[in-house]
Formats: structure tokens, sequence, C-alpha cells
């Protein structure tokens, strides 16, 4: 231990990271921008109000799976149960809707209640198994979603609940001043999980844990625990997704989003999440959210088929892959 | 060795007792039929496990397979078609080298970027299903439009019996194509330098890189061998099943790396056998093929299959604990 240097270090590798999150998201700002004037030009349709407010209602539920993601690769794991988690807690509203009766205000909010602690719990058990058992979190989640998927087909019997009550529609359909709902629940997840990473204790330990396991332990961080939390918020958010999704369609059922989770991986990594984990910002995963899906929108457009969008999804994220690996590989040398 | 052997036996003493206990609810479990059915329905996933083993081996984790298992068997049967050729050689042939190039896609990434497999091969997988169903086409290849030849090879049996009832049923060709390439694969990774150079790497990539295994070459071998059995696996899918569905495979996924896990590899790489793997896919198949016989209803499969790969991979992960120590 060279003790004389220690001290000199720090400061200069905080302004790198500062510096790295900035170029990151400048960057993710200026293809942003490039997207969205390129499909304004091609398409003459793709400025009208319509199209913004339609986006606005489908891109949140996304952008809450993009976040719920970004926290599982904040710790070096991955969270592959997301959407399943999403229909689960969709389908557990649905189903205390058909028991309980759609009448009243006081139904829906039971019904979110609901939502939200079938989704926690569902996010719980995630990080039990990969906490306490020391399962690699991808087949943990990747089990797990099979297993919360079955549960969500054992319940339903196959076929998609319906008959959602109308305030609850309202979740996913209603405008709040002309804004849609939906993207005022995102803005609001938005914030509250900036404020929790950046400016509580709990946010910096995940930070620390996921930028060098080790050292986090020996520094005395409840390691473990933080863990089992991090993926308590995943399940939570994906059951906020699932409550969006459902609210939006009128109906939940055990297969719906199948591709928003390729999605979702690809939106919290372009958003500058490291995979390996202890990096990863909510404005990144932000911007790149408004970047695939102005990308989206202006090809669908063009009337692309929906399968070469799949495939524009993946040839993005490879070439992400690839730039970031350019970076890296720049700053390294 | 020893270990990975002790390893195989409580596999194959898990599979045992299964089939005990099994047999024990319903005894038509042991008919003959039944078995050769559970055999012939090992031959696919089994060569996709037995990709996607060679990728755990390496530390990595492979989910592009399904994606370029379409490729291989949807291009090639579909080229047939509109070229009116029928044959089975070829054919194979080409389906397997459709899947080795898509798998040096997967190497170069994987070597070149230093990017994580998962993440590298779900964007792979996406953009191969968006070509595959994009350019080609969406419509399945049915049994009437099926080449001929195809379909002969993929019925014929290599021992065929009758029934009390007069019915007559076989045991699938396909089997002995399955378990050669287990042996082989076996071979290599136990017998030769590159397979003992992928163990290396899986343990401990810096390791292997010290002591002079050339790891590009080893992450070639990797993932073009497991493209190219998965572009097999594709194929004979289809001459099984007497028709190619571009949207075949859909979650398989979880299946085959839960086989391959139940078989006792390790997903940190350098842990695992073939013979395990063989074992692994085995107990799959045959408890969710035996779900009904066992009087449980069909829809709680995926509760079934995704507990069992948790069990297995808490236990394999208790195990790597105590064997650390």
């Amino acid at each position: 231990m060279t003790t004389e240097t220690t001290p000199a270090k720090p400061a200069p590798q905080k302004t790198e990271t500062k510096r790295n999150w900035f170029d990151t998201n400048l960057q993710l700002a200026v293809v942003c921008v490039l997207i969205f004037v390129v499909m304004a030009l091609l398409n003459p349709r793709f400025l009208t109000p319509y199209n913004f407010q339609s986006m606005g209602f489908f891109a949140p539920e996304l952008g809450i799976l993009a976040i719920a993601m970004m926290i599982a690769m904040l710790t070096g794991g991955i969270d592959l149960s997301v959407v399943a988690i999403a229909n689960l807690a969709g389908i557990a509203a649905g189903l205390w809707f058909q028991k309980a009766g759609t009448g009243g205000i006081g139904m829906v909010v039971g019904g979110v209640a609901i939502a939200l602690i079938a989704g926690t719990l569902a996010g719980l058990f995630n990080g039990l198994v990969i906490a306490k058992l020391r399962v690699t979190p991808i087949l943990a989640t990747l089990g797990s979603g099979q297993v919360f998927t079955g549960l969500a087909v054992v319940l339903t019997g196959g076929p998609a609940i319906v008959g959602f009550p109308q305030a609850w529609n309202a979740i996913g359909n209603a405008k709040l001043a002309g804004v849609p709902v939906p993207l005022v629940i995102f803005a609001v997840i938005c914030v509250a999980t900036w404020a929790l990473l950046a400016r509580t204790p709990f946010g910096l330990n995940l930070m620390l844990i996921g930028t060098n396991p080790k050292a986090a332990v020996f520094a005395g961080l409840r390691r473990s625990r933080m863990i089992l939390y991090s993926y308590a918020f995943t399940g939570f958010l994906a059951a906020i997704a699932g409550i969006l999704l459902s609210a939006r369609t009128n109906a939940a059922k055990s297969d719906y989003g199948a591709s928003y989770l390729l999605q979702a991986v690809l939106i919290a990594v372009l958003g500058g999440t490291n995979p390996a984990g202890g990096k990863g910002s909510v404005l990144g995963v932000a911007l790149a959210l408004i970047s695939l899906v102005l990308l989206s929108s202006g090809f669908q457009m063009m009337r692309v088929s929906l399968h070469m969008i799949d495939f524009i999804w993946g040839a993005f994220l490879i070439l992400v892959i690839a730039l970031n690996a350019w970076r890296n590989r720049k700053s390294e040398g | 060795m020893r270990l990975a052997a002790s390893s195989d036996m409580v596999i194959a003493a898990i599979l045992i007792v299964a089939m005990v206990v099994i047999g024990l609810i319903n005894p038509a479990f042991w008919s003959l039929d039944n078995l050769f059915s559970l055999l012939k329905s090992n031959v696919v996933i089994g060569i996709m496990a037995l990709a996607v083993l060679l990728v755990m081996l390496s530390g990595g984790i492979d989910v592009s397979f399904t994606a370029f298992a379409v490729a291989g068997m949807y291009l090639t049967v579909r080229t047939m078609v509109d070229i009116g050729y029928d044959g089975v050689v070829l054919p194979l042939l080409a389906a397997t080298g459709i899947g080795a190039a898509l798998g040096l896609v997967n190497a170069l990434i994987v070597h070149k970027l230093r990017m994580i497999p998962l993440i590298v091969t779900l964007g792979t997988g996406a953009v191969v299903r968006g070509l595959v169903l994009g350019l080609v086409g969406t419509s399945i290849v049915n049994i009437n439009k099926m080449p001929r030849e195809l379909i002969a090879f993929g019925r014929s049996d290599i021992l065929t019996m009758t029934n009390a009832g007069g019915t007559t049923f076989g045991l699938t060709a396909m089997l002995p194509i399955y378990l050669g390439l287990a042996l082989v694969l076996h071979l290599v990774l136990t017998r030769t330098l590159i397979g003992r150079s992928v163990y290396a790497y899986g343990a401990s990539p810096e390791a292997a890189k010290r002591v002079g295994f050339p790891i590009g070459r080893t992450l070639v071998f990797v993932y073009v061998t497991a493209g190219a059995l998965a572009g097999l696996a594709g194929i004979l899918q289809s001459a099984m099943i007497w028709q190619a569905n571009p949207r075949d495979f859909l979650g398989w996924e979880l299946d085959v790396i839960a086989a391959v896990v139940l078989g006792g590899a390790s997903i940190f790489g350098g842990r695992g056998t073939v013979l395990g793997t063989v074992l692994g896919v085995f107990i799959l198949v045959m408890i969710k093929n035996s779900l009904i016989l066992m009087g449980i209803e069909t829809t709680w499969q995926r509760v079934v299959v995704g507990g069992m790969l948790i069990a297995a991979t808490a236990l394999t992960a208790l195990r790597d604990r105590k064997a650390l120590v």
C-alpha cells in the first residue's frame, strides 16, 4: 500500500467519471436530435401533435422497464424477468377486479396496490435467489421469468384478462393538461429514481458494489442486502410498467410485450449503463429511449415491417457495443 | 476430472430416481413406445444443448442459437423449394454452414469488442430473426411443399416394432446422429488442445492467455461450432416435423439452457461435461413430457421448467462455493 499517493488519486478520477457522464449524454442528445431531424425530413406526418401524443402513450412502459433493467445492471446483474413481472402484476390486478368488482375509485387504488405488491414480491424473490442462494442473475431471472410467466398462465388459464374499470384505463389513456398520463408517471419515476441513485446512501452503495464488489464488502457495505433491495425495486418498477401496459390496452395476458425485453436491455446499454456494473444514469436511459422511440415511430410511418424494426433494434445494440468498445480503447490507450 | 465424474454420477442418480417415480405414478411411462418417443424428443434440443454447453464452458451464454437454427433451416428449405432441389446431404451441410458463418460473427464481436456474450447474442439473435422474417418471409413451408427426401430422412427409423394393438413404432435414425455428435464433442473437449483451451479460457481468461493459449482461435472455435450445431439442429427439426416454420424455436432458449445447467455445467465457465449435458437434456425432456402422464396440467409446464432451472443453479452454486473453500 503506497499511502502517500492515494489521497491525490480520487479527485481526478471523479472529474473523469463526471466528464464521461457528460460525454455520453451529450452524444446521446446529439443522436436524438439527429434522428428527429432525419425522420421529420423523411416523413411529412412525423411532426404532427398526434404522432407525439401516441409516442407519449406507449413509450413510458418501455422506458420504465429500461430503468428497471439499469437498476439491475448497476450491481453487475441483469433482470430478464421484468416483462414477466409486468404481466404478472397486471394479471394480479385484473383478478382482483374480477373478484372484487370494478366500481369505485377505492377498487382501483386496491388494484394498483395489489399490482405493486405482486411486482415487489416477485422482485424480492429474484433478490433472495441472487443474493442468498448466490445464483447468477442471468440464470436466476431467466428461470424466475419462466416461473412468473407460468404462474400467469396458471392464474389466467391462457386467455387475456379483460374488463378493467374505467378509472384503471384512464391511467393508460387519459391526458393531464394535454400531456398523456403515462408520460407524467414516467417523468415522476425518472426524477424519483435519479434522486434515489444520486442523493441517497442506497444509490451510492449500489454504484460502489457495481464498481468493485470486493472493495465494497471490505468497506463494510451490506452487499447481499443491497442487492436484495435493488431487485425488489426492479420488480416494483416492472409492476408500474405492467399497470401502464394493462391500463393502455385494457387487458392483461401472460405473453404481452415479449419484444420489450431486448428493447429494455438495449435502451439501458445505449443509455450508457455498463452491464458489468457501477455505471448508469437515468438521464442517459431517458435520452436513449427517446432516440429509439423516434427511430421506430419514423420507420413505422415509412411502412417498414415490424420484423425489420426488430432487426434495426438488434443492429443498433451491436453498433452501440462497438462504439463503446472503441471509445473505451481510446481512453485506455 | 474426478470431480466432474462424480457430478455426472449425481445427475445420473437423479435421472434414475425421477424415472422410477414417474414409472410408479404411471406405468405407461415404461412402454417402449413412450421411451422411443422421449428419445426422439431429445435429438433437436440435445444438439442445441451441445452448442450451449460449449459456449457456457468458455464462460459465456448464448441466446442467439435459436435464431441461427431458424436461419439454417428456413434459408435452406426455402432455397430447396425455390430451385426445386431435393436431397439430404447438401441441405444438412448448407444449414450447418449458415449456422457456422453466423457463429463466426458472434465470435468476432465477443472477441474484438470484449462485450458480454449475453448482450452480444441478444443483439445478433434479434438481427438474424428480424432479417429472416423481414426479408425472406414469414410463411410456413408445409408438408406439401417440403422436399420429399428430407422428410423421408427425418422419418427414417433404425428400429421398428409393432404394438400389441398392431400399430408400428420406431426408434428415430436421428438419435445416432445426436449421440455421434455428442461423442465427437466429448473427444474434442477432453483429448485435443483446442478442447482443453476452452476449459482453460472459461475457468480463467487471463490465466489462459498468459499460459499461451491463442484466445482468438478458442473463441472462434467455440462460437463457430455452436452456430454450426444450431444450424444442423434447425434443419433436422424441419425434417422431423415435416415443415419449416420461421417462427419455430421461440422460447426454446430457456429449455436448452436449463438442460445444460441441469447437466452440471457452470455458467462461470470451465466446468461441465458432454455426458452431464446429455443426461440433463434427458431429464428435462422426460419431466416436461411426463407431466401429462403424471396427471399434472400442462399449464404448469413453464413453472416446472423455471423452478427446475432455479433449483439446479442454486445447487451448482452451492457446490461451487464448497469446492472453492
